[in-house]
């Protein structure tokens, strides 16, 4: 800290660097590091102990970042940027670092039983959760893009080891793998985006593009569109838009859950602010060549992942298939290129972080060892052998159909609305169509776990190989993870004005150079 | 909190709180159950009957205060919920919604009191009370989004309840249940966005889904509102269901518990009607007008199909299920007939369905208790056996068929008659239904009590017991008294189709405002005015008057003259 402080005091002649604006982003990445080299003098024993750093890490990060909440809701001072203009902070920013330290608590709320359970070592997964969500918060609030890239890369690379994180599960590395080169793959596709864009505007900076596009009228925009196009690959992989989400089930059942429960929520939040952030604020001139690609890709999104969801027997890929189907809802919010439709897709975000990290806290206690058990046979009679956890999934299972009195329902009240506002009303209608497919894949579940049957073997999974297994013993970090994701689940579905409120003012504004 | 608002509801001399109290209470009932032991299926059991109770005695309350005469929403209750987006937790009750209100409260507290679930008591009781809180909700929600949140809540419950609960392919039943109704409210939710958001951008004012408002102020260009009204109509129509999407009804009812039976024909089935008459006429008057003729054949062919089905039934159960799509088929009618009596006898009709059907369901449910199959060809000459049995099904079966004297004749009757006055032939067509209805009914009756006794089993049968027949006669108290004194239902009921009616009438004759956006609207809703006469050609036609000549082209002439003022509305819209 005493550097931090004497640098603030020299910062005078190099780019000015407003540290508070900078902090969550340094209070994740620096522990971080601290964390890692940590971890190789302590013992062993002392997992249980990087849960709790993790937390508190992420906790101190998110409330640093709701100090700035205020600064930057303030008329008089408003949002900043900072770095020599090449980090922005404003309320957007604030809102998407606060939802990826969530996704990051729960995440580890979940990796502490998970790891105890696989006899793996521990602090190599919360330095990547750290470091990734870092990537994210500098994708969030990035005004360049190739501040943008770097964040994407941090975020990614961290992510890609994640997923390999189980040494000893063929699955894990093979989705680790899959992951990687096709991550490589868009990665590339969004560096020559951004070379495009900057051939076609002279500029990579988020204020130097919009100003060129304001000012200037392209004759041939046909390297710009190029350019939009590919940045949006690079955008549709994050998020997991068809058709660019063919690695989503494999990476999905491969990963460890309590990984899978972070990219289904960190990873798709900060692709879809780095989406915001570019498309909304910086092309919004453009917005009428870039909506109807849009678009397509929500409908292809919205269907292609409903649809494909119905046909998977394993609850897992159904979960991915079923994030996709998300992502499309998330992108109507998206292609409104309104401040509505960037809200509702906020709260959307919002909302399925907690209903997915929920969900996979449930998976991975129901899959027990080696994750091999998440097809939906396993998942028959879990009211039985578990009432309390059947009860906690069926709660997420409806929030993500959309059962109103859970957020999952305003969350697509919320983007409904704004793509009816702007006039997209087919749009609207086949998102609720994919909702109602929706619903068939997660009524499935429900029926197997409360319908099914076979009362006869209830007390003993299909697969008795284990008697003490078929109890399923739920740490209880997961407990406390669960317990977090359905009670804001049920109270954000009552009360959703605790969320629409702030999800409304953290619209991304393009930040001007300090002033 | 929860506490206090029990408190507050039951103390409350002012009545003030009285219809959130009626929403509240059995949700917060079903919240204690899930508080309570699985291992005392008694003690669940009796919280919950007297939580049901309690809602029930707080309808009758409510009964007991409503203003006759006053044709307006009452007790109505309004605070913000999600400010934003102009959401409200408004309550109101008039004549319409007053009698489903009562019958949901009263309808819960004989079905927890009359059927014991097989297993798993505590879940059960606790789906049930909280699916009396939603369809309350449903009845009292004056503002479109928490009409919508309780709509849709009520497919939860009942999804458990017939998934878990229920007989047979009971998992395929509810699935189908939920899908095929979460369907039709899916695109209803994309009708309501649609109907606030260009309400709002019309009239400029803060986004509002106050169904009074949104009525009052509604500025939908005829095509536009004819397509939201599609939109809702379809979710009703599944609701309902109004052929030909009923399929999801005879295996829903069949597979149910018997309580869930009773729950679905007597309250659920109303929602869907109910939606019609609140939300279809009431926000949409011209296009209900002009949807009018296809849901009047529909309601026909939901009659005669469903009667005719019902006939071939081998399932007495089944049966029941069927004559519902058909006595469903009269509420159709009447609704669309779109007069005093056509409506105020869909109402009187929608509680009659409840008390005769839920009735019989729960007699088809103790038959099935005793002889464990409901094959009306393994059951015979049971009524030696179960002399009060009988005579129960006898009563029941009666007001099904529609039997002067007792209730199902007063609302047949009234919608008989409305439907005549606007629409002869369909009336004509649908009285077949009640001849129909006799003899499915009859045939089925006399099938399954009359003769000797087959085998030991229909032998042993065993009558009513003190419990069973106290509750049918609840049931038979009501079919009597309102078969033979109709006048103080129907007095409550009169003013609010009134107002109904007066707001159709005011609001379909004039045209509203095309919305001035851009060229392309104003020349669509353009288009629509010079539609105008071809749709009063088809009132005329279809109204079933021997419309002379004279008349024919007079009418012609009057729309004609209404279509050019639209056109000359459409350019000045223009030129501006």
């Amino acid at each position: 800290m005493s550097l931090l402080a004497q640098a603030s005091e020299v910062a005078v002649s190099t780019p000015s660097v407003d540290w508070w604006g900078v902090m969550p982003l340094l209070l994740l990445a620096a522990p971080a590091m601290v964390l890692l080299h940590a971890s190789s003098l302590l013992p062993r024993v002392w997992r249980g102990f990087y849960t709790g750093v993790t937390i508190a890490i992420a906790t101190v990060a998110a409330g640093f970042a709701l100090g700035l909440w205020s600064r930057v809701m303030d008329p008089d001072r408003g949002p900043f940027s900072t770095l020599g203009g090449a980090f922005g902070v404003d309320g957007f920013s604030v809102f998407v670092t606060v939802l990826l330290c969530v996704s990051v608590i729960l995440a580890a709320l979940l990796a502490d039983g998970y790891l105890k359970r696989e006899g793996l070592e521990g602090a190599e997964l919360y330095v990547l959760l750290l470091l990734s969500a870092s990537g994210g918060v500098i994708m969030a609030s990035a005004n360049d893009l190739i501040v943008m890239f770097l964040g994407l890369e941090i975020l990614s690379l961290a992510v890609y080891v994640l997923a390999a994180s189980h040494l000893r599960r063929f699955a894990s590395q093979e989705a680790g793998m899959k992951y990687f080169v096709l991550g490589a793959f868009s990665s590339a596709f969004f560096l020559y985006g951004i070379a495009m864009t900057y051939g076609a505007t002279g500029s990579t900076s988020l204020i130097g593009i919009r100003t060129f596009l304001v000012e200037n009228t392209l004759l041939d925009n046909s390297l710009l569109l190029a350019g939009l196009a590919m940045l949006l690959v690079g955008f549709g992989f994050k998020v997991a838009a068809v058709p660019f989400h063919s690695w989503t089930p494999d990476v999905y059942q491969g990963s460890p859950s309590p990984v899978v429960a972070y990219m289904a929520s960190g990873v798709k939040v900060a692709g879809f602010a780095g989406l915001l952030r570019v498309f909304y604020v910086a092309f919004s001139s453009e917005r009428t060549e870039w909506q109807p690609i849009v678009y397509i890709l929500a409908v292809a999104t919205l269907l292609g992942g409903a649809l494909l969801a119905v046909v998977q027997t394993d609850v897992k890929r159904m979960m991915a298939y079923s994030s996709i189907a998300h992502a499309g809802f998330i992108l109507l919010g998206v292609q409104a290129a309104s401040s509505e439709g960037t809200g509702a897709a906020l709260f959307y975000l919002a909302a399925y972080t907690f209903m997915v990290a929920g969900s996979f806290a449930v998976i991975s206690v129901v899959s027990r060892k080696g994750d091999a058990h998440s097809s939906l046979e396993d998942f028959k009679g879990l009211s039985a052998r578990n009432p309390l956890l059947a009860a906690a999934f069926s709660v997420m299972l409806l929030a993500q159909a959309g059962v109103p009195l859970t957020s999952g329902f305003f969350a697509k009240f919320g983007v409904i609305m704004a793509a009816v506002e702007s006039r997209s009303y087919w749009l609207a209608l086949v998102a609720m169509g994919s909702a109602v497919i929706g619903a068939f894949v997660y009524l499935r579940i429900i029926v197997a776990m409360y319908m099914s049957d076979d009362h006869a073997d209830l007390g003993v999974g299909p697969d008795s190989d284990a008697g003490e297994e078929a109890a399923l013993g739920v740490p209880a970090t997961v407990w406390a993870a669960i317990a977090i994701t359905v009670g804001v689940t049920l109270l954000v579905g009552v009360f959703p004005g605790l969320i629409t409120g702030l999800a409304r003012d953290a619209v991304p504004v393009l930040v001007r150079a300090a002033s | 909190m929860l506490a206090a608002l029990l408190a507050s509801a039951a103390a409350s001399p002012s009545f003030d709180y009285l219809l959130t109290a009626l929403v509240l209470v059995p949700a917060a009932g079903a919240l204690v159950l899930c508080l309570m032991s699985a291992q005392r299926p008694e003690l669940v059991r009796q919280v919950a009957f007297l939580v049901a109770a309690l809602t029930g005695l707080l309808s009758i309350a409510l009964l007991v205060k409503f203003q006759q005469a006053d044709g307006d929403f009452q007790f109505v209750q309004s605070w913000t919920w999600i400010k934003d987006y102009g959401i409200g937790w408004k309550l109101g009750v008039d004549g319409i919604s007053l009698f489903l209100v009562v019958l949901t409260g009263v309808l819960f507290p004989i079905a927890i009191l009359a059927v014991l679930p097989e297993h798993d008591s505590k879940p059960y009781y606790g789906w049930l009370l909280l699916l009396q809180a939603a369809s309350m909700g449903v009845f009292l929600a004056l503002d479109l989004f928490m009409f919508f949140v309780f709509f849709e809540l009520v497919l939860v419950p009942m999804y458990f309840l017939i998934g878990k609960w229920g007989h047979g392919n009971r998992t395929y039943a509810a699935l189908k249940f939920f899908l095929y109704t979460m369907f039709g409210s899916a695109i209803m939710l994309v009708g309501m966005v649609v109907l606030v958001v260009l309400t709002q951008r019309a009239t400029g004012g803060a986004i509002t889904f106050d169904l009074r408002t949104l009525a009052n102020e509604q500025a939908l260009s005829t095509q536009t509102a004819r397509a939201v009204f599609c939109a809702f109509a379809l979710a009703f129509a599944i609701k309902v269901p109004i052929f030909p999407l009923h399929t999801w009804l005879p295996d829903a009812h069949t597979e149910a518990p018997t309580a869930g039976s009773v729950i679905l024909a007597g309250v659920m089935l109303k929602l869907g009607t109910y939606g019609f008459l609140r939300f279809g006429l009431y926000l949409f008057p011209e296009a209900a007008r002009w949807a009018a003729p296809m849901f009047l054949i529909l309601g026909v062919v939901g009659i005669l199909y469903g009667s005719v089905v019902a006939t071939m039934q081998k399932d007495l159960k089944r049966l029941v299920a069927y004559s519902s799509v058909a006595h469903l088929g009269f509420i159709v009618l009447g609704s669309f007939a779109l007069n005093r009596q056509g409506i105020t006898g869909a109402i009187v009709q929608m509680v009659n369905h409840g008390l005769s059907t839920g009735a019989l369901f729960l007699l088809v449910g103790m038959i099935y208790e005793r002889r464990h199959t409901r094959m009306i060809a393994e059951l015979n000459g049971l009524q030696k056996a179960a002399p009060l049995m009988a005579a129960a099904f006898t009563v029941v079966m009666l007001s099904s068929i529609g039997v002067p004297g007792l209730n199902g004749f007063v609302g047949e009757f009234l919608i008989l008659n409305g439907t005549f006055t606007a629409h002869r032939w369909y009336a004509v067509v649908a009285a077949l239904g009640v001849i129909l209805a006799a003899l499915y009914l009859l045939w089925a009756y006399q099938r399954t009590f009359h003769g000797t006794a087959q085998s030991v089993e229909n032998e042993r049968f065993k009558d009513l017991n003190f419990r069973e027949g106290g509750i049918l006669a609840v049931f038979i108290v009501g079919i009597v008294f309102l078969g033979v004194y109709p006048k103080p239902m129907i007095d409550r009921i009169e003013p609010s189709v009134g107002r109904l009616i007066a707001h159709i009438e005011q609001k379909s004759d004039t045209f509203t405002a095309p919305e001035v956006q851009s060229g392309t609207e104003v020349e669509l809703s353009g288009k629509a005015g010079s539609k105008e006469p071809g749709k009063v050609l088809a009132v005329v036609i279809l109204s079933g008057k021997k419309a002379g000549a004279e008349e024919l082209t007079a009418a012609l002439e009057a729309a004609e003259t209404q279509a050019d003022g639209h056109g000359a509305e459409g350019h000045t819209e223009e030129e501006k």
